[in-house]
């Protein structure tokens, strides 16, 4: 069973996300945060996040500068997921290292269809 | 009615309607999928303020011209689609035309994408070319719906559409966001050539195709009407083309002018002698 981490301040987001996930045989943990994320990551890390962009006490692209950086010997797939739809934010996203990018809002189609093209579903 | 509630239909307008659908599209509706009918006329039902299909079929009958029935029909046909459909299977057919390519020299290779709904099967294979360096195919993309077609050509996609199936990065360099909307480029909506056409009663589009693309359409059909296609896939297939069916489908037991194809498992090729159905036909 495939491990995603589901990082987003908003409870609902996450229950969504979650709900989605399971459906899609998913093991799911939850972050609130860039930081709180980190951390998780760093103890076991997940094959795939699903990563919000703004958020309090560190962002979705904080968070994955800082992952980058932990020196993890095998990086989890990114996943954006941001109401931030913009042509410029989904650049920087992918240039600072995201593998996919998902805008909000979002069904399980979407969902299943971009973790199929990264790899994990 | 209660907004939102299922519009009460007779057996007999449910059978009209099924009928109208299989008559002008070849398409049948099995009988435990009826709950479509009803789902994918309420917009119309709203529309003209009518309370039921029974009162529907009822306009249909008395209308002088054919409108209401092409909007009843375009409203059922099921567009399912999205990009990058069976990923695998565009690969290994940009893969077979590549090889294609290689035998035939300068001629433009030809493609036919039948029952491209709303466009975004042949979009996908013309990206592929495109990244893949190779020469742009002539890629035919037809379909019942006018409505399809009319999405298709305005190479438009809602934000839900976008995502399923085409990865971020080709979304960055194929499509522009227009408000709330994306857009393919002009450059790569050129590339294809929409056309409306009705596999069960028109005759295959002018010239011969080196691949036919039919994917998850003959599902719809009944064997007599599947027969008939695969007639008219085969008068239109050059020698040695191939043909891509959906995942579920298949020729065997169906037609006898195709046998799977053993160098690229999935596929089909003809067996026919060059042009003979479309020279009888």
């Amino acid at each position: 069973m495939k491990t995603c981490l589901v990082v987003d301040d908003s409870k609902v987001i996450r229950k969504v996300a979650r709900h989605i996930l399971e459906t899609l045989d998913f093991e799911v943990r939850e972050a609130g945060d860039g930081r709180e994320a980190l951390d998780s990551c760093l103890q076991t890390p997940p094959d795939v996040i699903l990563l919000d962009w703004n958020m309090p006490v560190m962002s979705g692209m904080d968070f994955l500068r800082a992952l980058k950086d932990s020196g993890l010997p095998q990086r989890p797939k990114v996943v954006f997921c941001t109401t931030e739809n913009g042509m410029a934010y989904i650049r920087a996203a992918i240039e600072a290292g995201a593998d996919e990018y998902v805008m909000k809002p979002f069904d399980r189609e979407t969902l299943e269809s971009k973790l199929q093209i990264v790899g994990v579903a | 009615m209660i907004p939102g509630s299922t519009p009460i239909a007779s057996a007999g307008a449910m059978n009209m309607i099924a009928a109208l659908l299989e008559q002008r599209a070849g398409q049948q509706i099995a009988a435990n999928r009826t709950w479509r009918i009803e789902t994918a006329l309420k917009p119309i039902l709203r529309a003209r303020g009518l309370a039921s299909l029974d009162e529907l079929v009822a306009q249909l009958i008395a209308a002088r011209t054919g409108e209401l029935a092409d909007l009843v029909v375009d409203a059922l046909l099921n567009q399912e689609t999205s990009f990058f459909r069976d990923a695998a299977v565009l690969d290994m057919i940009v893969d077979a035309a590549a090889e294609m390519q290689a035998e035939i020299g300068t001629r433009r290779l030809r493609i036919w994408s039948a029952g491209c709904s709303t466009g975004q099967e042949p979009l996908s294979l013309a990206m592929l070319f495109s990244e893949r360096g190779l020469p742009d195919p002539e890629i035919v993309a037809t379909d019942v719906s006018p409505a399809a077609l009319a999405r298709a050509r305005s190479g438009r996609f809602s934000q839900f559409e976008i995502q399923r199936g085409l990865p971020v990065r080709r979304m960055m360099t194929w499509f522009d966001t227009v408000g709330a909307d994306w857009a393919a480029k002009p450059e790569l909506v050129r590339k294809l050539q929409f056309r409306q056409h009705n596999l069960t009663l028109d005759p295959a589009p002018a010239g011969m195709f080196d691949i036919i693309l039919c994917r998850n359409v003959m599902l719809y059909f009944s064997l007599a009407v599947r027969r008939k296609v695969f007639d008219s896939l085969a008068s239109a297939m050059r020698p040695g083309g191939l043909l891509a069916l959906g995942a579920g489908e298949t020729v065997i037991g169906q037609t006898d002018h195709f046998a799977p194809c053993e160098r690229y498992r999935g596929f089909y090729r003809p067996v026919d002698a060059p042009g003979t159905l479309r020279a009888a036909g």
